[in-house]
């Protein structure tokens, strides 16, 4: 288009190695974990075996990874269920007017650009604070002792404070999806929903579920993949519990091993592997929608 | 609308409507919804999930931290005060001049990290995106480019940095290929654990959080405005710099936004990266964290937003976001 031929294949090649930029090091650690056993940390390979990877289900090298796999694969479930719920329910609020969607919307795209830490530090003090509170409740004898409050020690948690900070950086991708899905959506299809005499729920049911399900698949794989990545957010919020995102980063400083590399190129499979599924779901989504709408 | 641009499969190309809120705050009046103006509770009881969740976890942190920042502490304990000795800690040494000032040396080497990732992140999320819009001619292929350099955002940031490690260390396959080549006469060591290091790991990640918003803006310009800048006898450079640049300007200040606040409040990448050599705010406050020390890591947190939200403020202004919208 502008500038014609010169710019184009000057710019195409910009556009190569930027691909290769971002591509390239994830592919090198992949090579690399597949290290013979005498190998190290850089080039060359001293022959090809699956070491490093037998090492790292025997769990042999870094201790209880797969614990802290198993937390980080549970809470990334729990954080897409709710993201696609919440943020469904919210994008279709937006659809009318309320009083206060500019606060709201203004709200969730701060969520998005408070520095990570800053909301982190902010749910570790507020939890801490809470647990004095319900440390002093319980001596002074104010809590029933059906509740156990007496030797408390924290509600600070994957599934409390972790969770919570999780949603706040994926449900603002999760409502920006859904305004851009409402967006391209057709009111007549509400309109003639209500029309043939449905109830407001029946509208949501019947009319709009269907043709927005495709898309949900894609605020799902949004919630599961930002989870199960996220390490900012996570790094004062977790409590005990640690995620995988932040074994690794603690890793990075000790490691001295292909190991590493193992258990990351892993990691990234789980991610692979949640975009293909998420990929093809949203497919077979489309697929049978057209079929059923013929 | 959905012909003209690739189909948001997945919701992926979706984030391309970040600049797109639910149209209603701007321009209500314009769009038709459903349901109108008497649309009764169910619009809030469908919001309040979203709404207590943000309250929850976001509001009310930030309140509290406001508060702890103003408490005492010991090195045992938080003492509920109103006190300004972790601001005024904060920037001992700094009206005095007397140089000993830890925390502006720690914004300026943050602002400095900043400047030099937005350096190389504009210009390279700029040409991506132009690429995509202009030179990419089918929408099948543009989609599937797209979701090409889209894809690494979901994977992780720390296995994104470590990949670093055997290409840059001073074992690593560029110092082998530069001594191969005689270039250098010894490993450079400025490649890993390095500033360099760390801008280049947020290039690595954050260039997309360019390419996409520029990208939504050059997708809406309007073709036949550059072939009337062609026909009234504009070169190529002339119509990138007097058409093309000023319409993608939205895009960069969203882009400059995210990629801005993503690194002023990073400690992670700069921990990774910088080999506990370089200093940032986020790991300013992820140190006092660390040492219990809350109502420091409080009053850190209060001033990085604050810093921040300025940043935003500026940004704004320079280019009026909502007004392209």
């Amino acid at each position: 288009m502008t500038g014609g031929g010169a710019s184009r294949w000057w710019l195409g090649a910009v556009f190569v190695a930027f691909v290769i930029f971002l591509y390239g090091p994830t592919l090198t650690i992949l090579v690399l974990s597949f290290q013979g056993p005498e190998g190290g940390l850089t080039f060359p390979m001293s022959g090809f075996s699956f070491h490093w990877y037998e090492r790292l289900f025997a769990g042999a090298g870094v201790v209880d990874i797969w614990a802290a796999f198993g937390r980080s694969l549970r809470l990334g479930l729990v954080v897409m269920a709710l993201t696609t719920a919440v943020a469904l329910l919210g994008g279709y609020a937006f659809r009318r007017r309320f009083r206060g969607e500019g606060a709201l919307f203004q709200l969730t795209v701060a969520s998005l650009i408070v520095p990570s830490i800053a909301v982190s530090l902010g749910i570790a003090l507020q939890f801490r604070i809470l647990d004095d509170a319900i440390r002093a409740l319980a001596e002074a004898g104010r809590l029933p002792t059906w509740l156990g409050a007496e030797d408390h020690t924290t509600a600070m948690g994957l599934f409390t404070s972790g969770l919570g900070a999780h949603l706040t950086w994926t449900l603002p991708f999760g409502l920006l999806i859904m305004f851009a899905v409402f967006n391209r959506f057709p009111v007549e299809v509400e309109e003639a929903a209500r029309d043939l005499g449905a109830s407001p729920w029946g509208v949501f049911r019947h009319a709009v579920l269907p043709l927005v399900a495709p898309s949900l698949v894609g605020v799902a794989l949004f919630g599961f993949t930002l989870s199960w990545d996220e390490i900012a957010r996570s790094s004062q919020a977790m409590g005990e519990a640690n995620t995988l995102p932040l074994e690794l980063q603690g890793l990075t400083t000790t490691a001295t091993t292909p190991e590493i590399y193992a258990l990351g190129s892993l990691t990234t499979g789980v991610s692979a592997l949640v975009i293909t599924v998420a990929f093809a779901a949203h497919a077979l989504a489309r697929r049978a929608r057209r079929s059923a709408s013929r | 609308m959905s012909s003209s641009r690739p189909d948001a499969a997945l919701g992926a190309a979706a984030l391309l409507d970040t600049a797109t809120p639910p149209a209603s705050a701007v321009a209500a009046a314009a769009q038709p919804r459903p349901g109108g103006a008497g649309a009764g509770v169910a619009p809030y009881l469908q919001a309040a999930p979203l709404a207590l969740v943000l309250l929850l976890f976001l509001v009310l942190p930030l309140l509290v931290t406001a508060a702890v920042s103003l408490w005492d502490y010991t090195e045992f304990t938080l003492v509920p005060d109103v006190t300004l000795r972790n601001y005024r800690e904060m920037f001992e040494g700094c009206v005095s001049g007397s140089g000993a000032c830890a925390t502006l040396r720690t914004y300026l080497s943050t602002f400095r990290l900043c400047a030099l990732t937005l350096a190389a992140t504009l210009p390279l999320g700029f040409a991506v995106a132009y690429f995509l819009a202009f030179h990419v001619r089918s929408d099948a292929m543009r989609t599937a480019l797209f979701l090409l350099c889209t894809a690494p955002f979901l994977t992780s940031n720390v296995i994104r940095m470590i990949s670093w490690i055997p290409l840059l260390g001073r074992e690593g396959a560029v110092n082998r290929a530069l001594l191969g080549a005689g270039v250098v006469d010894r490993p450079l060591d400025w490649l890993l654990y390095s500033e360099f290091a760390v801008v280049l790991a947020f290039v690595h990640l954050y260039t997309l959080f360019v390419v996409v918003p520029v990208f939504n803006s050059l997708m809406r310009i309007d073709r036949r405005l550059l072939e009337a800048a062609r026909d009234a006898g504009a070169s190529g450079r002339q119509i990138v710099l007097h058409v093309v640049l000023p319409l993608a300007k939205p895009g960069l200040a969203i882009g400059a936004i995210f990629v801005g606040t993503l690194v002023m409040g990073d400690f992670v990448t700069v921990g990774v990266m910088g080999g506990q050599q370089i200093a940032s705010v986020g790991k300013a406050i992820q140190t006092h964290a660390a040492y219990l020390q809350f109502p420091a890591a409080a009053a850190q947190s209060v001033v990085l937003l604050a810093v921040v939200l300025m940043m935003i403020a500026a940004l704004t202004r320079l280019v009026d976001v909502r007004r392209e919208l």
